[in-house]
């Protein structure tokens, strides 16, 4: 069993707690969050141990592993506390507020040999990771451009809220929303290395943006746009998708589908010259508990192998997510630049 | 419950397979004029249950429902709570405090926050109650005998560890609203044992179960096992698995499954609807017909 902690039990925290629950080699030995009132709750109904400082929880519980779905400012501090300790490190996206603050974290968690994660979920997508397999097969050829977008509910009046609303916590789409989008760019080509233009625009937010468009350029030369919107009232939910064009042929994929054109008859197992269509049914594995996608149930499963040392700590890396963090802070001087 | 219910994820752009036909089923459902007609095919083929979240749309479902009493003298609605995006996005805008205060009376929410620790501790029940009764409001006066909680509200209290709450869910809805609570999950067999040991007697359950074995999770055999050995009132969902299972294989391995009580589906179009309930239908009496042991169960329900 895996001794686990959580710190921040808001909307992912939660989330999280409640995978990490029902997961069989996994015990909650203590949950900690400053809201009197979600404490309140988990305290009275949930077997959980609860506390209001951090601190206190690790030294008190005693955690193999932690996870931190704290704001995104206290990431910095709370990791570096939590290595320090030698507890292994699951981390809500984004990894820090600036690529300055990862760097001395993955240090130190590479010296300590410290198990560490990012909640990137879209590297457990069944989709996208096809994507990355037949792009890893060279069938699509020679990339010559992508296009990378992600749009969805979030803000939709003039309203200030939590955290999410203030630029200097890690609020806004840029942080939020479009994290996701620059991290999947990352895992299927290259990460960013440079950024052309970029327009960052407040639609109803008074402090942080809720849409970025930017030309990007990447570090194996591949280019490309990223167009992200948290203010688009059309969607149900956050929709992600990827389109790849190559001189073999082109890729469109969101998280439900995956559709492939194949130029000629050179193309992997299963598929053909032309369109091809498959779905989330033909690529996904089955988990043992799902409570809002495979995805996030196995992002967590993944984690907690790598800490009983039964697969290799690869995936969402603080150094790659870190990555990610460079890519948002070269969008932010790109809109300054011009 | 009757053996066959209609449900709304086609009104609402909700499609487990494809963000395209997300879109376009948004685009094909924008009136609730056409709503309203495809469930009308729905209640021309016999199947009179629509089982449906408590989306702000609905309630002009139940309003056309309300006003046409001759039409819809049958017509029942399974409500399903809540319309967790509606929540979800406010979670992340407004955090958890800020959705309070958004959605509960204004008083109330006050008060929360004077009594603090102490009062929501005692008092979440009542929050709970009270959101259920924002919820309900629009079905007034519409025959809601099956009252569902949301798998994401279900499964998160499973991997919480607070099947009180979910007994509490069971028992306010006897209480206020004289219906059963059933409860949606993504985990059918967890679920079932955790209801076991609260004492939640043949409890309505409704899951993903489907010959591909999509969205079953733990697997499909264990989903079989529980339905061949525990007492409960399963209905089927996602039997077409997104697609992945033809119409016909499909709905033969869910009628052949022990202990299926009723199954769920939604279809856009006439004809879908007509192929579906049909192949329900032959499915079902041939079973019935080789097996006289369940016939008579078999035909009291179609």
């Amino acid at each position: 069993m895996v001794r686990v902690g959580l710190i921040g039990a808001g909307k992912m925290g939660i989330s999280h707690l409640s995978i990490l629950g029902a997961h069989p080699e996994v015990e909650v030995v203590g949950v900690c969050d400053t809201s009197r009132l979600v404490i309140g709750a988990l305290s009275r109904y949930s077997p959980f141990p609860c506390f209001t400082e951090y601190k206190k929880m690790l030294n008190t519980a005693k955690p193999d592993a932690v996870f931190v779905a704290a704001p995104t400012k206290s990431h910095a501090p709370i990791i570096r506390d939590l290595i320090g300790s030698n507890i292994h490190v699951f981390t809500e996206k984004p990894f820090c507020l600036s690529s300055e603050e990862g760097v001395p974290l993955i240090k130190m968690a590479k010296e300590k040999g410290i198990v560490n994660q990012v909640g990137y979920h879209n590297r457990f997508v069944g989709t996208f990771n096809e994507v990355k397999k037949i792009l890893n097969l060279g069938f699509l050829g020679e990339i010559v451009h992508f296009s990378a977008e992600a749009y969805g509910p979030v803000v939709l009046k003039d309203k200030q809220g939590t955290w999410r609303s203030k630029p200097n916590e890690g609020g806004g789409c840029l942080m939020d929303y479009a994290s996701h989008v620059l991290d999947l760019i990352q895992f299927l080509l290259s990460p960013v290395e440079k950024v052309h233009a970029s327009l960052i625009k407040s639609v109803y937010s008074q402090h942080v943006d809720d849409a970025i468009y930017s030309l990007l350029q990447l570090e194996n030369n591949v280019t490309g746009v990223l167009s992200v919107n948290w203010s688009d009232e059309s969607y149900r939910k956050m929709s992600t998708s990827v389109t790849l064009m190559g001189t073999c042929g082109k890729i469109i994929s969101d998280g439900n589908e995956l559709k492939v054109y194949f130029k000629t008859s050179e193309c992997p197992p299963g598929y053909t010259k032309g369109w091809n269509v498959k779905n989330i049914t033909d690529l996904t594995s089955p988990v043992n508990f799902n409570l809002r996608g495979e995805e996030y149930s196995a992002q967590i499963d993944h984690f907690i192998s790598a800490v009983q040392k039964r697969v290799l700590n690869d995936k969402n890396s603080f150094e790659t997510s870190w990555f990610t963090d460079k890519a948002i802070e070269l969008i932010r001087k790109s809109v300054k630049l011009n | 419950m009757e053996r066959i219910i209609f449900g709304d994820n086609q009104f609402f752009a909700v499609n487990h397979i494809s963000d395209e036909k997300s879109r376009l089923q948004a685009i094909k459902f924008n009136t609730d004029g056409a709503i309203l007609r495809t469930l009308d095919y729905a209640i021309g083929h016999g199947v009179n249950t629509f089982m449906c979240t408590t989306h702000d749309r609905i309630a002009a479902i139940c309003e056309a429902v309300l006003s046409d009493q001759a039409k819809y003298s049958n017509f029942k609605i399974y409500p399903c709570m809540p319309y967790a995006h509606k929540y979800a996005n406010a979670i992340t805008e407004l955090g958890i405090s800020g959705t309070l205060r958004e959605y509960l009376p204004g008083n109330f929410f006050g008060s929360l926050l004077k009594g603090g620790m102490a009062f929501l501790s005692k008092d979440l029940l009542a929050v709970m109650q009270l959101m259920i009764d924002a919820e309900m409001k629009m079905f007034k006066g519409i025959d809601t005998p099956v009252i569902f909680l949301q798998n994401i509200i279900t499964d998160l209290l499973l991997g919480l560890r607070m099947p009180k709450i979910l007994v509490a869910f069971h028992d306010y809805i006897k209480l206020k609203y004289n219906a059963e609570a059933g409860f949606i999950t993504m985990n059918l067999p967890i679920l079932i044992s955790t209801l076991e040991q609260t004492g939640i007697k043949n409890p309505i359950v409704c899951s993903s179960i489907n010959l591909a074995g999509f969205r079953m999770s733990g697997g499909k055999s264990i989903y079989e096992h529980t339905l061949g050995t525990k007492k409960f009132r399963a209905i089927a969902m996602q039997i077409f698995a997104g697609g992945a299972v033809s119409p016909q294989k499909a709905i033969e391995y869910v009628c052949n499954l022990p202990n299926i009580e009723s199954i769920l589906f939604g279809a856009s179009s006439r004809n879908n609807i007509q192929e579906t309930v049909s192949l329900i239908n032959q499915f079902d009496n041939f079973r019935a017909n080789n097996r006289p042991d369940i016939k008579e169960q078999v035909l009291t329900v179609i």
